[in-house]
């Protein structure tokens, strides 16, 4: 019975009113999958790690290398980022700018202590005749800790980009929204960071 | 790299007077003819005026469709420099017997078959499958355009960039001799310390750049962007199987992009991850490699096992058999795809378990392949099936890719392989599949869509001929193989010893030939079609699609559809049809558009640039222009202003022409 009513109306095969697809309606989704694939490339990084994480060739391992106090104080200081950003996210959705970019500026300031902490090291062990061209272990040391610097420091940049754009346009969507994304960037850095330090720098030493 | 550097190893770095190729007669003839031919488009385009068009409607558009051809014209001119390659290939394989060295020499021979493999992989087969998805599926699902417009632009330029590198090195410098994965230690800067590798990193670094963020893109377009009423369930298969591929793709080119980060750092840092000394360990590329590269071949053939549901439910004017297990088949490949890297190099050594499980679920793949198979079959079985040329393309492909399939059971059986590992069996195989399934693909593909991207079809004769060339050829070319591999003979092979294998050789290059033939054909029957394109015009549906993309003009307005589609059943065109839709003809309203912008083109040309200044180690240029990419970036995103609106009068305007037109059809 309803199915017969059904095929006597005839169906709407169209919208008569344009959809309204919000601006920027995918932009999470996508961002959310660029971080994917971003999480692979540390995937393979870590791999590699793992796979010549204990070829010395005859020189210095982790044991001898790692100062594990000052990378505690690195880690601190990303860590003390991530809330801050957290913070400044709050203070966006209650639609507060200088709130906002005060948050955001102390984030830099944190992200711009771990990038400092994280050169001094690497020059550090470059200088004791520990580079990445020294063993494998040290070149998958490098590669894997330099890229994660290397995020923070574009994460940085972009932070900075932001805080200028929020600073001339104001909270308006386009601008949350790249907050939002940055936000997250930002938070998947620390995730992967705390794979860093549990995997490289703690096991490193215990081994 | 040590030493001092003098004032024009500073500006140029090791970009030298003698890095053209003078001492190559072959490369040098091809140099002249590439800049007279160059010349003569960009005169052409010059004496036309046809500069600010193509920078206003093509370089510089967002539109889906626009860009979806560009990727297929890329690919097609990719395509003839790649099978340039083979032909000079199977001409010096014939050749090089009883003494003969063959016309070319061993730095040639290697650079050509690594540039082949290279070319077929990355700058034909993937624009052409980039290309269809980008033009089909915003049509099949309803939509305006893609989810992110701009990076569309900019992952077809940035593919354009690698292209663009790759034939630099036809005439600046050399291509990598290392066959198409680069393999180190042969491929570290002690074995390759010419420019060769640099140039395969870079521009597949480019074009990887590309490929990433255009699967992101078309994921979340068919995530995001869907007509009301199209659940996933209710998808074309295309669609579908585009999903699938593109999942594929952001989930494996990373692992290619980190591989290559890794051989560049060994390369111009010195570290030691695929090295000989300090702990390196080349196997471990090998691996990493081919767990991208295994994914990569299903890139490849899952948006054509698409086109081929979609063509045989088409011309058999049926739904088509087993909808459901046909998604169901695609995902298990698409997870399985991850689980077989090592058959590839089942030689390593890796022991009998290990090679067993990868032996066993290669075969696997086999199952949902086979699904697939009966699927095809079985909507065909009591068909009325029209023998148009996609169709044609569709059988055939039915045929090769089985034999094709079962060959590489038979590699997948680790005792056999290793008696066929790197041998001309395994390049017969690949190139079974390859050819059978994504080539015949792609060119079932374009006979079925050209209409619709044009407004006309193909010419039919020329198609046939290319087709029986097609066929006859591949036989000819790669039968012999199967049989040189059975009887030993490797891959890569520049002269031979033994007299009794050249009659194979020859075969096999009169095979090439008559491929070339079918591809003299294919030219000849898309120039023939243009030129007579009057009288093969069509309307908007001129196969009695099933599908949404038919619903709308061919080619389709700028804005795709006038009023969004609602969807009911899977094959929502078919399901419209019968239930006698009739198109709309006033009530227009004006439709929200991505602007077009000539960002992409900016940064896609530093970061090519960029990549050369890395090949040569010119840094200053390097630096410059990697901070050029940074600056126009960010500058990009202080443009707030991305969209516009196409007026009513302009929708009204448009489709009321078409109104005139179906009127004056019937």
């Amino acid at each position: 019975m309803s199915s017969a009513t059904a095929t006597m109306e005839p169906r709407a095969y169209h919208l008569p009113e344009e959809p309204h697809l919000h601006e920027g309606h995918s932009t999470m989704l996508g961002f959310w999958m660029y971080l994917m694939s971003d999480c692979l490339i540390f995937a393979i990084l870590f791999a590699t790690y793992a796979v010549l994480g204990g070829s010395f060739a005859g020189g210095p391992g982790p044991k001898d290398l790692f100062d594990l106090p000052l990378i505690a104080l690195n880690t601190a200081m990303l860590l003390f980022s991530s809330i801050t950003y957290g913070f400044a996210m709050l203070a966006m959705e209650k639609n507060k700018i200088s709130a906002t970019q005060g948050w955001l500026f102390v984030t830099l300031l944190f992200g711009g202590a771990f990038l400092f902490i994280e050169l001094y090291e690497f020059s550090h062990l470059i200088h004791e005749g520990a580079g990445p061209w020294r063993s494998a272990f040290l070149s998958a040391f490098f590669t894997l800790v330099g890229t994660h610097g290397l995020h923070v420091t574009f994460g940085s940049i972009w932070l900075i980009t932001l805080m200028v754009q929020v600073a001339k346009k104001g909270l308006i969507p386009a601008n949350k929204r790249r907050l939002m994304c940055l936000s997250m960037f930002w938070h998947f850095l620390d995730v992967i960071w705390i794979g860093v330090f549990t995997f490289v720098y703690l096991m490193g030493v215990l081994r | 790299m040590t030493g001092t550097l003098t004032t024009t190893q500073m500006i140029f770095g090791r970009l030298t007077w003698d890095s053209f190729p003078w001492h190559e007669p072959i490369v040098v003839a091809t140099f002249v003819a590439v800049v007279l031919g160059g010349a003569a488009v960009v005169g052409a385009l010059t004496y036309f005026r046809l500069w600010g068009y193509l920078w206003k409607e093509w370089f510089t558009s967002v539109d889906h469709k626009k860009i979806g051809i560009m990727y297929m014209v890329l690919g097609l001119i990719m395509f003839l420099r790649g099978f340039a390659d083979a032909i000079m290939m199977r001409l010096q394989q014939s050749l090089a017997f009883n003494g003969s060295e063959g016309y070319l020499n061993a730095h040639h021979y290697d650079q050509v078959f690594t540039a082949h493999g290279v070319i077929m992989i990355f700058f034909v087969a993937m624009p052409f499958i980039t290309g269809l998805m980008n033009y089909i599926v915003p049509l099949q699902i309803g939509a305006r355009d893609v989810s992110f417009p701009f990076l569309n632009n900019f992952s077809f330029w940035m593919t354009t960039g690698g292209a663009v590198l790759v034939m630099c090195s036809l005439f600046l410098g050399e291509f990598a001799q290392t066959g198409w994965l680069a393999y180190p230690p042969l491929s570290g800067i002690d074995y390759s310390p010419a420019t060769g590798v640099d140039y395969y990193i870079w521009a597949l670094q480019v074009a990887g750049v590309g490929t990433t963020l255009s699967g992101i893109n078309l994921i979340a377009t068919i995530v995001k962007m869907r007509a009301p009423g199209m659940s996933l369930m209710k998808m074309p298969v295309f669609t579908w199987t585009s999903l699938c591929a593109n999942i594929l793709i952001v989930a494996s080119f990373p692992i290619l992009t980190a591989t290559l980060v890794l051989l560049s750092l060994d390369r111009y840092a010195g570290t030691n991850f695929f090295t000989n000394d300090f702990g390196g360990n080349p196997m471990m590329y090998v691996n990493l490699i081919w767990i991208w590269g295994h994914p990569e071949v299903y890139i490849l053939i899952l948006p054509l096992f698409g086109v081929f549901s979609e063509v045989v439910s088409t011309f058999c004017g049926k739904r088509l058999f087993g909808y459901t297990s046909m998604v169901y088949a695609t995902c298990c490949i698409m997870v399985l795809s991850y689980l077989v890297w090592l058959h590839h190099f089942f030689t390593m050594g890796s022991g009998a378990s290990v090679n067993s499980f990868f032996g066993i679920t290669t075969m696997i793949i086999s199952i949902p392949t086979g699904a697939k198979l009966f699927n095809w079959l079985f909507t065909m079985y009591r068909g009325r099936i029209r023998f148009e040329l996609p169709m044609m393309w569709a059988i055939a492909f039915m045929l090769t890719f089985t034999i094709g399939g079962m060959t590489g059971v038979l590699l997948a059986v680790p005792p056999a392989d290793f008696v066929l590992h790197n041998s001309l069996f395994l390049i017969a195989h690949f190139h079974n599949v390859i050819i059978g399934g994504v080539l015949f693909g792609l060119f079932a593909a374009i006979n079925y869509w050209w209409p619709k991207a044009f407004g006309f079809k193909l010419n039919q004769f020329w198609g046939h001929v290319s087709f029986w060339c097609w066929q006859v050829g591949f036989w000819l070319a790669f039968g012999p193989l199967y049989v040189l591999g059975l009887m030993g003979v490797t891959r890569r092979m520049r002269v031979f010893d033994d007299p009794s294998l050249q009659i194979w050789f020859v075969i096999a290059a009169i095979g090439a030939v008559i491929i070339a033939a079918g591809i003299g054909a294919m030219l000849i029957q898309f120039a023939l079609s243009i030129w007579k394109r009057k009288e093969l015009a069509v309307e908007g549906d001129p196969w009695d699609g099933r599908t949404l993309e038919w619903a709308t003009s061919s080619p389709p307005p700028e804005y795709n559809f006038a009023f969004t589609p609602v969807v009911y059943d899977t094959d929502s065109w078919a399901d419209m049809k019968r239930n006698g839709y009739q198109r709309p003809l006033s009530g227009y309203k004006a439709i929200h558009m991505p602007s077009s912008t000539g960002t992409g083109v900016i940064l896609a040309a530093l970061a090519t640039l960029c990549g050369f200044a890395l090949i040569w180690y010119i840094w200053w240029l390097a630096g410059i222009s990697f901070i050029g990419i940074v600056a126009v970036a960010i500058g990009h995103t202080f443009n707030y202003k991305r969209d516009f609106y196409i007026p009513v009068e302009d929708v009204t305007r448009t489709e009321e022409e078409r109104t005139r037109i179906l009127a004056a059809g019937v």
